[in-house]
């Protein structure tokens, strides 16, 4: 497993990382317009990046998206969508839209929609990552440990 | 019992297969699957309140301008906001139980939770 | 008679199938693609119901549930089937279980009736509203996430609170660092 898969894998996930990245961009970004939202983006996100830890193996998708990053994706998903929901006391409550409407199936048309579906596709997306790492992680440790 | 409560029906055997998983079964992964069952069946029973015969998919195409209409033939969009958070939480809380199966092999060497006895501190 | 029932009772037909054998077989492996099988079905029956966001998060969802446990199961060798059978514990939770049954197919008969939504009045409450007013009071053409990110915003915010808390206690639960018993040096997880 550290070395990860073979030649034919590795070449077809690089390709399709990329197709899923973008795909999981556009679904969290336009969740207002079309089925999708936060939730379903922040998910394909994070299963293109376990394609990424499963076809390369841990030390290079290591290099790819450190640990680093992964907390700091999470950390900033998590404050971003409670800052959304404290900047509401602009208009007078806790969690009020306050962003202008705009013109309906536009993409700046949710007022702080927009912003919300972000911030949790960016949390979800690289909680759950560091998560399925954490365990890979653990893993590869324990069986270095079995061999007496 | 007639059609309109022979789904519900079903889910509710589902829900009762996931849990006689968790509580006759011996194997700890068993029992998490048990649980994954337990999880799929009440998002389905969720999602089964608010559909309407016949009716389309709470979102509004560009072209339907019409809130009376469009309001008559939608099924219920409460549900399924909750079924949505409950499906991400729900592999949040599995991520978690394999964490501790892991764990618990590690310590013990085997998944058979009568023979993981000895709870110490 | 509406055809989508047919589709939808022969689906959960599938789903049940597939849990009792995911229940009954010995090997785990054979297990974790049977509820895989369960998820993909309910991710299914979420396009014919209506709920095309449903069915997205469902099916990525129940692929990352599949490798995560496919993970776990392939790598670790154990005796899966049961060593003592013990008859009268799975007999006395069948005959609970069949008595819950009754009881509570008698209480779904309260229930209103599949395909007749509550949407308005005591029992449905807001949801006709939120319907009527969507459009114009969030600008968002997806009313499931008008509800999930407008209307019901602080249920999201309990909601990304849970998910964080499990990922922290995942982290917790298989830190390396702490273990200074292990003579060699202790490889962290970082």
């Amino acid at each position: 497993m550290p070395a990860g898969m073979s030649l034919i894998v590795k070449t077809v996930a690089r390709l399709a990382v990329s197709f899923i990245t973008v795909f999981g961009i556009y679904i969290i970004i336009y969740g207002h317009l079309t089925p999708g939202g936060g939730f379903a983006g922040g998910t394909i996100l994070a299963a293109g990046l376990v394609l990424l830890l499963l076809a390369f193996g841990r030390q290079r998708a290591r290099q790819i998206v450190t640990h680093e990053a992964v907390i700091t994706w999470d950390c900033m998903g998590a404050l971003g969508f409670a800052a959304v929901a404290v900047l509401g006391y602009v208009a007078g409550g806790f969690f009020v839209n306050f962003l202008a409407r705009g013109e309906p199936y536009h993409l700046a048309s949710g007022g702080t929609i927009v912003l919300s579906n972000s911030a949790i596709g960016a949390k979800v997306g690289a909680g759950l990552f560091g998560m399925f790492w954490a365990l890979a992680a653990f893993r590869s440790s324990r069986t270095k440990e079995e061999q007496p | 019992m007639t059609f309109g409560t022979l789904p519900y029906v079903l889910a509710l055997v589902l829900m009762l297969i996931g849990l006689y998983v968790i509580v006759a079964k011996k194997n700890i992964i068993k029992i998490i699957l048990g649980v994954l069952i337990l999880e799929h069946s009440i998002n389905l029973f969720l999602l089964l309140q608010g559909y309407r015969h016949g009716g389309t998919a709470p979102i509004r195409a560009p072209g339907q301008l019409d809130t009376e209409a469009f309001a008559a033939t939608s099924v219920d969009p409460l549900p399924q906001a909750l079924i949505l958070t409950s499906i991400v939480i729900g592999l949040g809380c599995l991520a978690l139980m394999v964490c501790l199966a892991v764990r618990l092999y590690e310590r013990f060497g085997t998944f058979d939770i009568t023979r993981i006895r000895e709870l110490r501190g | 008679m509406d055809p989508v029932l047919w589709v939808l009772l022969a689906l959960m037909a599938f789903m049940i199938i597939g849990s009792l054998i995911a229940a009954e077989t010995d090997d785990l492996l054979s297990a974790v693609v049977c509820v895989g099988a369960v998820g993909a079905g309910l991710a299914i029956i979420d396009l014919f119901l209506g709920a095309p966001d449903l069915a997205i998060t469902q099916i990525v969802v129940e692929t990352l549930s599949v490798v995560i446990l496919i993970r776990v199961v392939l790598t670790r060798k154990d005796e899966t089937h049961e060593t003592h059978k013990d008859t009268l514990l799975v007999g006395g939770v069948l005959l609970t279980l069949g008595v819950f049954l009754v009881i509570g197919a008698w209480a779904m008969t309260a229930l209103h009736p599949f395909g007749e939504p509550l949407l308005a009045g005591e029992g449905g409450g807001v949801a006709s509203d939120y319907l009527a007013r969507g459009l114009a009071e969030t600008g968002a053409a997806n009313y499931v996430t008008a509800v999930l990110l407008d209307y019901r915003a602080y249920d999201t915010l309990g909601e990304a609170t849970v998910i964080f808390v499990s990922i922290i206690g995942a982290y917790v639960i298989l830190r390396q660092k702490g273990r200074l018993h292990h003579a060699g040096g202790n490889e962290s997880h970082r």
